[in-house]
């Protein structure tokens, strides 16, 4: 092992720790503003946009996203596309839904 | 005949053949959940009344397996960042941190079911708890069967450090990509089904 792999390692050591504790204090964020009885519009974007900073942190540092190949952007953005349309379904259901209930 | 692309990349992709496949199984894993999300959605934007998941669910305990679940997504990368520096003997400590912390997870679910279902609150009591039952029963599945994997590759499976050890970080490096995106479906389960 070189110098530099070590050093590298090291480094990567590092963040992932900081990543861990930055990962706690967004959980204690999440449960505390729950306890403030916020209207449900605001809750849900406040858990949301919290859990999607957690997830980034997560598959961004500890799956290495922030440091992959062009395949596997490509296959997650593909990804992405299929969940977003499978996430956008309901809205059509509440948004008059006359397509599926025809 | 040799398995190719385990330690040498491909030309094409960049990637060996185990990378690029356990991110095409995620990808299929992300799908399965959104599914379910998107039901859960569905089902909840067309309810006339839905009950916070707070008044139902313990969420100091879940904040817990939470804490427990993050947890073991560090142990987990700390146990590949271990072999990468050629200890492995910190590698078994990790990883065996890693099948604990996992462990440790499925108890408290186990409590947490068996306080509901001695309630009579059943999956098929009202479309809340059937959904509560459906995500957390596939995600603790899923927490199960990284833990199976990860037991292997602490015990029977570390025999391949000594005559592949490239190999072998790779694989722990794949396993550990599961483990993460356990990790990540909760993070979303969490407040969607306890906090909201």
């Amino acid at each position: 092992m070189t110098s530099d792999h070590a050093a590298d390692i090291d480094r990567r050591v590092k963040i992932y720790i900081t990543v861990f504790v930055a990962l706690m204090a967004l959980t204690i964020i999440t449960v505390a503003v729950s306890y403030l009885d916020l209207p449900l519009p605001i809750a849900v974007t406040v858990a949301l946009l919290v859990a999607i900073v957690k997830g980034s942190l997560v598959a961004c540092y500890f799956m290495h996203l922030i440091s992959e190949k062009k395949v596997i952007y490509a296959v997650l953005a593909l990804t992405a596309l299929f969940f977003a349309a499978l996430l956008a379904l309901p809205i059509f259901t509440v948004n008059d839904g006359y397509w599926i209930h025809e | 005949m040799d398995i190719p692309y385990t330690v040498e990349v491909r030309r094409d992709t960049g990637l060996t053949n185990g990378k690029i496949g356990i991110w095409l199984f995620l990808a299929s894993e992300v799908m399965l959940f959104g599914a379910l999300f998107a039901s859960y959605i569905l089902i909840r934007t067309g309810a006339p009344s839905w009950p916070r998941g707070d008044t139902i669910l313990d969420v100091p305990l879940a904040t817990f397996n939470t804490i427990v679940l993050i947890s073991s997504s560090v142990t987990m990368v700390m146990a590949w960042a271990s072999l990468m520096r050629g200890r492995f003997g910190t590698f078994r400590i990790y990883m065996g941190a890693t099948i604990l912390l996992g462990f440790v997870f499925l108890v408290v679910k186990y409590f947490e079911y068996s306080h509901h279902l001695h309630l009579g609150e059943y999956p098929s009591t009202n479309n809340f708890l059937a959904i509560y039952y459906t995500l957390t029963g596939l995600h603790m599945l899923h927490v199960f069967g990284g833990m199976v994997v990860n037991a292997y590759f602490w015990g029977p499976g570390a025999k391949l450090w000594k005559t592949n050890p490239v190999w072998f970080t790779n694989r722990v490096e794949h396993s550990g990509l599961f483990w993460h995106f356990v990790d990540l479906v909760w993070i979303f389960l969490f407040p969607t089904l306890y906090l909201l």
